[in-house]
């Protein structure tokens, strides 16, 4: 292909407020929690909804949960998995660096009314997700069950703030080297035998939301899962998000994230969501490359 | 050619051709394929004009631009003179001059058009905006005392920019909200670097910035700003968020992966730039692979040949209709074809078919051409019994947008019509709600630059009103 790379140069010009990072952790082995400056954001934000992300102007624009919002620093929390390219780069910034677009809040909030019971479930990052859903539920009189697992004890997140919303919380490793042993859909198994539920949210990998759909179905328990489709705008305005729920073609960044997890083809989202694999080998290939080549020189 | 050419002469004339890119080498490129006319060519070419008494190329322009007197301007060599002349009506001649569907609109009401060759006023619009552009040429040399009043944009097309430009103008503190990180609307992240060169579009933002206009991107109105909150802050508000809801076929397949909305795919190459070696956000490999583009406009025709340029072996549109009916401009389909578009018309699709979730072929269904339907095309019907099927490794759906209800929707007391557009005064620009005016394509549904920016400047001088004397009188 010829390329005019010419095109880089050109810029549009307009001034963009840069986002800066108030403060930026980790939280597990690949896992970073990015407190950023976005008080627009922070000022609208409802539970379930997520912002899209640029880490600098050439950079691709990626959709993250807003796990808090401080409206009165004008803040909002994310945590990151660093799973591919810009992931792992925005990973790489630190307190006083900047993100150099946020958009949102976008999505439709989460539905949040008093249930009853709830579960909520949250795998590896996806507990990110789970967390304000916890919070929210809590706040509006719900006895909330939040259940996290990861692999292992590093990769547990937001443990203390899960405890600290008043929820009850069950922490599953699948090694068991912390809290119960096995997976998240058993624990949810466990508490479906023993207590009356009305409601169960789930967010993580998409088999495991698959999964938990499977544990609820059964009982016909109401069951949202949080989808992670594929984003480019995050406005309604390329489909680029579309998900199947009952047979009908959604936008996932306006229609949902959140959608009836036992009307959701998983099948389809998991396969859409492999379609830039090799793309994506290639260039985290190269992120490894380079961060090999500056780790030698240093 | 110091003497004019008697009339007589001037109809011998032949149309001076537009210089363009060989068409092996543009599929290969995306650099702009027309070069534009030379000096020398734009003054031979506006010489060919009557200089007719009452122009009818002036009643064919959506925005009326005295045509007849900016060509006879570069007829005489005046091309500041002639920049200005336009810069009356059209705050954005160097993109209206290269996108217009001008055998329509001027071009189609000139009188040489019944002998085939029109005034190429597209063309000379141009390349006066071009020159001025190279020359550094300042329209506005003195800003008015600033009024102390305020508006909102809440979009930046070409509807949201022209309303900005004249507000601005007039001594108003304007702001422009912008869903996405870069201005420009469909300028930057539909149409394609080959038919319009961004830095174009860049620098009449950058005017307008010059002027005191102030942008800020990732503002998504409804979500980021509350509608509300703009009204409390500013005196008025203008909405000009476009048709960004891309229509899908309604068949079976169609989200298999391979299948991409124009939006989807055009977005991909051009705002984000996936065409370039080392660009972060990926686009379907279509290198070596049949695509098809499914729809007949001008979004079609665009994603075609950027398809093309991406290296597709062969690429079909596939449109429902004949050629007489697409709607896409007459140039790019001339272009397309120079390019190795296949066009097969009177098909439709009625099925996307794949293996492991991956598109491989479409179901097409023979139409013939029935009665004419509400927009006066001659509705397309099928053929009983008349299938086919086509390889297809990419399929773009290019067949229209409706309206983006996302701001909308936080707004349930704004009128909207049956087609979710914004209900307007067709003069005003007036909305149901006081204070908030509306246009381009969140009005009229998927239309033209022209008629967006036209739209925004005729709610421009209706907000003017409005400031003055505050009487909402819809
Ligand atoms: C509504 C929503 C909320 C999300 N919230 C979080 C969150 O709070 N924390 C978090 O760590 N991750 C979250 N994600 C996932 C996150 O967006 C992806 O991990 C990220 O985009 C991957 O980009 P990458 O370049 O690092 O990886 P890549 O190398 O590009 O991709 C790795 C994998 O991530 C997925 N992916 C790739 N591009 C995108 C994209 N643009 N959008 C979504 N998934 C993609 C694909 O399955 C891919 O196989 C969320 C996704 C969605 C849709
Ligand atoms: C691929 C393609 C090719 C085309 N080719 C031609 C052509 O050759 N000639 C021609 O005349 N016309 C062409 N058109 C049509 C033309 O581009 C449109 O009619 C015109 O751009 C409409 O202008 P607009 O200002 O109304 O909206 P748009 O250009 O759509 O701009 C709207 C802007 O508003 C932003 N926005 C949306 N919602 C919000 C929100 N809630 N808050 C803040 N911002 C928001 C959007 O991100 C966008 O930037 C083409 C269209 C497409 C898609
Ligand atoms: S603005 Fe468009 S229609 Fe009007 S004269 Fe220019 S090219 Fe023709
Ligand atoms: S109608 Fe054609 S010939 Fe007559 S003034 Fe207009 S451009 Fe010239
Ligand atoms: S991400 Fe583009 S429509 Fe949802």
């Amino acid at each position: 292909m010829l390329l005019s790379t010419a095109f880089w140069e050109w810029s549009v010009g307009a001034e963009v407020e840069m986002h800066r990072i108030a403060d930026a952790r980790d939280t597990g082995p690949g896992v970073r929690r990015v407190v950023v400056e976005a008080p627009h954001v922070a000022a609208h934000y409802q539970a379930g909804q997520f912002v899209i992300v640029r880490v600098d102007d050439v950079g691709e624009r990626i959709p993250l949960t807003v796990a808090a919002a401080d409206p009165s620093q004008g803040t909002i929390t994310l945590y990151v998995q660093g799973i591919g390219r810009t992931t792992r780069q925005l990973n790489t910034l630190g307190s006083g660096e900047y993100l150099h677009d946020v958009a949102g809040p976008l999505g439709k909030p989460s539905e949040i009314e008093r249930y009853g019971t709830a579960v909520v479930v949250g795998g590896g990052v996806g507990t990110a997700i789970a967390y304000p859903v916890v919070r929210a539920l809590v706040a509006a009189g719900n006895r909330v069950v939040a259940i996290t697992g990861g692999r292992s004890r590093e990769y547990v997140i937001l443990e203390d703030e899960l405890k600290a919303t008043g929820a009850d919380v069950v922490v599953c490793t699948d090694d068991g080297s912390y809290g119960k042993a096995g997976f998240v859909t058993e624990a949810l198994a466990d508490i479906l035998a023993t207590e009356s539920i009305n409601i169960v949210f789930a967010a993580g990998p998409v088999p495991m939301m698959r999964a938990v759909a499977e544990v609820t179905r059964p009982a016909g328990i109401p069951t949202v899962a949080s989808l992670n489709p594929i984003m480019v705008d995050g406005t309604g305005m390329c489909g680029g998000c579309r998900v199947e729920v009952g047979g009908e073609t959604k936008f996932a960044c306006v229609d949902g994230p959140e959608f009836d997890a036992h009307l959701v083809d998983f099948d389809l989202l998991a396969r859409r969501n492999q379609a830039y694999l090799d793309f994506e080998r290639v260039r985290n290939a190269e992120l490894d490359e380079s961060s090999c080549r500056a780790g030698t020189e240093s | 050619m110091s003497e004019p050419f008697t009339k007589k002469e001037r109809m011998k004339l032949d149309r001076i051709e537009m210089p363009e890119r060989d068409a092996a080498e543009r599929a290969q490129s995306f650099d702009e394929v027309n070069l534009g006319l030379t000096a020398k060519m734009a003054q031979l070419e506006a010489m060919r004009c009557l200089e007719c008494k009452r122009p009818k190329c002036v009643d064919g322009c959506p925005v009326g631009i005295q045509i007849d007197e900016f060509v006879k301007l570069v007829a005489e060599g005046s091309i500041g003179a002639a920049a200005e002349i336009i810069q009356r009506d059209n705050l954005l001649p160097a993109i209206c001059g290269r996108v217009c569907p001008q055998e329509n609109q001027c071009e189609g009401a000139c009188v040489l058009a019944k002998r085939e060759r029109p005034i190429a006023i597209g063309h000379l619009e141009r390349y006066v905006a071009d020159y001025v552009r190279a020359e550094g040429f300042e329209y506005i040399k003195e800003l008015p005392v600033p009024t102390g009043k305020s508006v909102a944009v809440v979009g930046s097309g070409p509807a949201g920019l022209a309303c900005a430009g004249d507000l601005i103008q007039s001594g108003h503190a304007v702001t422009v909200f912008e869903a996405l990180h870069e201005p420009g609307g469909v300028l930057v992240y539909g149409i394609p670097e080959f038919r319009l060169p961004k830095e174009i579009v860049a620098t009449e933002i950058r005017g307008l910035e010059d002027l005191g206009v102030v942008f800020e991107m990732n503002a998504i109105v409804g979500r980021t700003h509350t509608l509300e909150e703009l009204l409390a802050v500013h005196d008025a508000v203008f909405i000009g968020v476009g048709a960004g809801l891309p229509r899908f076929l309604g068949v079976p397949g169609e989200n298999l992966i391979g299948v991409y909305s124009a939006n989807e795919f055009l977005t991909r190459v051009n705002l984000m730039k996936a065409y370039l070696a080392g660009a972060e956000t990926p686009v379907l490999d279509v290198a070596g692979k049949q695509i098809v583009v499914f729809g007949g406009g001008n979004t079609a025709m665009d994603a075609a040949r950027t398809a093309r340029r991406m290296g597709a072996s062969i690429v079909r549109i596939l449109y429902r209709r004949t050629e007489e009916e697409m709607p896409a401009r007459r140039e790019e389909v001339r272009h397309a074809r120079e390019e190795g578009i296949i066009f097969d018309f009177l098909v439709g699709p009625t099925g996307l078919t794949g293996e492991d979730g991956v598109l491989e072929a479409v179901e097409l269904q023979q139409m013939e051409l029935g009665e004419p339907d509400e927009s006066g095309r001659r509705r397309p019907q099928p053929v009983e019994g008349a299938t086919s099927s086509v390889t297809a490794d990419l399929a773009v759906v290019a067949i229209g947008n409706g309206a983006n209800p996302l701001l909308l929707a936080t707004v349930p007391e704004m009128e909207t019509t049956r087609w979710g557009t914004i209900a307007v005064d067709e003069v005003t620009g007036r909305t149901s709600m006081p204070g908030v005016f509306a246009g381009g394509d969140i009005v009229t549904g998927g239309a033209t630059v022209i008629l967006a920016m036209g739209a925004g400047r005729r709610a421009a001088a209706s907000i003017e009103t409005w400031l003055d004397d505050g009487v909402w009188a819809p």
